[in-house]
């Protein structure tokens, strides 16, 4: 399978796993030492570096879902992924990927909304398995309603 | 404007009407946002050069913060003269003026009405009459005020931002704010609910350790750490912090809290909790408001002003805006961007607060007569060191009501 392949496979896994509730299997996307950043496009654009949220390394990705399970009060809530334009570039040993998503919240009375359009800049190390060495997550919009719970 | 009433008990009950009523939210805007009070608009450091702005709003009324060439830092209703319009229409920038896209009628960085477009007409032909007076409708300029790098703003003359403040609060205000700072970021959270929903949450140090799980799993907050309360005279601000002192006693578990939860829950990797005492007073966690719409915190190492717009009697937008010191070191940012994590709509810490007001607004759809019961710490309204107590909350309303003359 070539590179561009593996790496829409890889989203569209990542993308299944938080959608279909399966948060302890999400930090197994990443790398040992991955790293995982939430922001908006306003703060990138302007060189500021605040996270909406920021991980770095399975441990503390697991300390997320550790809190979202246990500690985290939110109505109960699911999101749909739909991740498009996929455009994956072989560079040495890693990939990079960038690639559109939007976020569909779907709550408990029915009530979905857009909740967020964006970008993931992802690097991809591809052996022996595809993970994320980097996922960067760029929200377009400056706002989130009410609480982001669930990673994007 | 249907008759509302205030229940007989007076101090310890907030009727929900107040969280529900158009006409009481159209007469917030007039006598508490325009009014005799202080908002906050930006941090100077987001104007960092002559003729930076930014547009923000004081509730409903957008405004448009500018520095001018001498550096002075101005504050104006974004509101043409002539038919209305936005006059800036960006979110910030630079600009040697401000020219309204709609007919060009141009104004300076205090907002001064400088040039209206073919004002004396072509070749002798059309313009306005020489007794026009458009400026009678220019747009309102406020009063500003920096403390410490944080710039607010009033429509009133009749005090000052420091004297607004107190000396009760004044000083827990510049213990943060001890030096130049450094702008780290910004956000929004939309939050579900008026506006004062999410103003009586900042003030009630009774909810942190209760709501907030991650507090009280970690020890992060118990109300058995010391801390205290402190409230401006008129109650409309407030102040309320907790020490560093790990507290290693069990009265959350002997007390049967669902936020004590498993004993056997710990963070794999503590350091988005590790704290340095920058402020060497060994204050973990200080959370101030000022009346009507402003909070800063310092949760560890993570400041932030938090801005409150009302969109709405159910619709609040939080503007969060994250900074640190201009000379942080690179360890000293890191820590702060980590600890961001305890924040903002998805903090460990915050997220639920945006939850739990909403939950309010729902709850009282059907009951605008009910009231809630703020009764904890008694009737009154002042400082101490208990923080099971709403004497900030009983203050807020005392402020609100002296306001709205309710």
């Amino acid at each position: 399978m070539d590179s561009q392949k593996e790496v829409e496979r890889l989203h569209a896994r990542y993308a299944h796993a938080l959608d279909d509730d399966r948060l302890e299997d999400w930090p197994g996307f990443f790398t040992e030492g991955g790293v995982y950043r939430i922001t908006t496009a306003e703060n990138e654009e302007r060189g500021l570096p605040l996270p909406v949220l920021y991980a770095e390394g399975r441990g503390m990705l697991r300390d997320r879902v550790a809190s979202l399970r246990h500690a985290n009060i939110y109505e109960p809530q699911r999101y749909r992924h739909l991740v498009s334009s996929t455009l994956a570039e072989l560079e040495g040993a890693i990939v990079r990927s960038v690639s559109n998503f939007l976020v569909v919240r779907i709550m408990q009375d029915g009530q979905n909304l857009l909740f967020a359009s964006g970008r993931y800049l992802d690097r991809i190390v591809l052996a022996p398995v595809p993970l994320y060495a980097e996922r960067v997550v760029v929200c377009d919009s400056r706002r989130f309603d009410t609480l982001l719970a669930i990673p994007l | 404007m249907k008759e509302r009433t205030w229940p007989a008990e007076g101090a310890t009950r907030v009727p929900y009407w107040v969280y529900q009523d158009e006409d009481t939210y159209r007469r917030e805007q007039e006598r508490i946002f325009r009014g005799p009070t202080w908002s906050y608009l930006c941090l100077e450091a987001e104007l960092p050069q002559p003729g930076s702005f930014l547009t923000t709003f004081v509730g409903d009324m957008p405004v448009v913060v500018a520095r001018d060439p001498a550096g002075a830092i101005h504050a104006f209703e974004n509101r043409c003269a002539h038919r209305g319009a936005l006059i800036c229409m960006e979110a910030r920038g630079r600009a040697e003026r401000f020219s309204c896209i709609y007919h060009n009628w141009t104004y300076d960085h205090a907002g001064n009405l400088t040039s209206v477009a073919f004002r004396r007409g072509i070749a002798g032909k059309g313009g306005m009459p020489a007794e026009a007076k458009p400026e009678s409708q220019a747009p309102k300029q406020l009063r500003v005020e920096a403390i410490n790098g944080l710039v607010f703003g009033t429509l009133s003359s009749k005090i000052g931002l420091r004297d607004y403040i107190g000396p009760e609060v004044l000083p827990r205000l510049t213990r943060v704010l001890k030096k130049p700072l450094k702008l780290l970021g910004s956000y929004t959270q939309v939050l579900p609910n008026n506006w004062k929903l999410y103003m009586d949450n900042v003030k009630d140090t009774y909810h942190a350790s209760l709501l907030h799980v991650f507090f009280t799993r970690f020890r992060i907050n118990r109300l058995t750490q010391k801390g205290g309360v402190f409230v401006s005279a008129d109650g409309a601000h407030h102040c309320t912090y907790t020490e560093m002192v790990e507290d290693s006693g069990d009265a959350y578990e002997k007390d049967g809290m669902r936020s004590a939860g498993s004993q056997g829950f710990a963070l794999e990797r503590p350091e988005v909790l590790e704290q340095v005492d920058e402020f060497g007073d060994r204050v973990a966690i200080q959370i101030l408001s000022l009346f009507p719409g402003f909070v800063l915190h310092q949760i560890r190492n993570s400041l932030a002003a938090r801005q409150v717009v009302p969109k709405g009697v159910d619709r609040t937008e939080l503007h969060w805006t994250l900074f640190g010191f201009a000379d942080d070191d690179a360890a000293m940012t890191k820590r702060r961007l980590l600890q961001a994590n305890l924040v903002g709509p998805a903090g460990y810490i915050s997220m639920e607060d945006g939850a739990a007001t909403g939950f309010v607004q729902r709850g009282v759809a059907a009951s605008p007569e009910r009231a809630s019961v703020i009764e904890m710490g008694g009737s009154g309204v002042g400082s101490g060191d208990s923080r099971i107590t709403e004497t900030a909350v009983r203050g807020l309303w005392q402020a609100w009501r002296r306001h709205m003359h309710v």
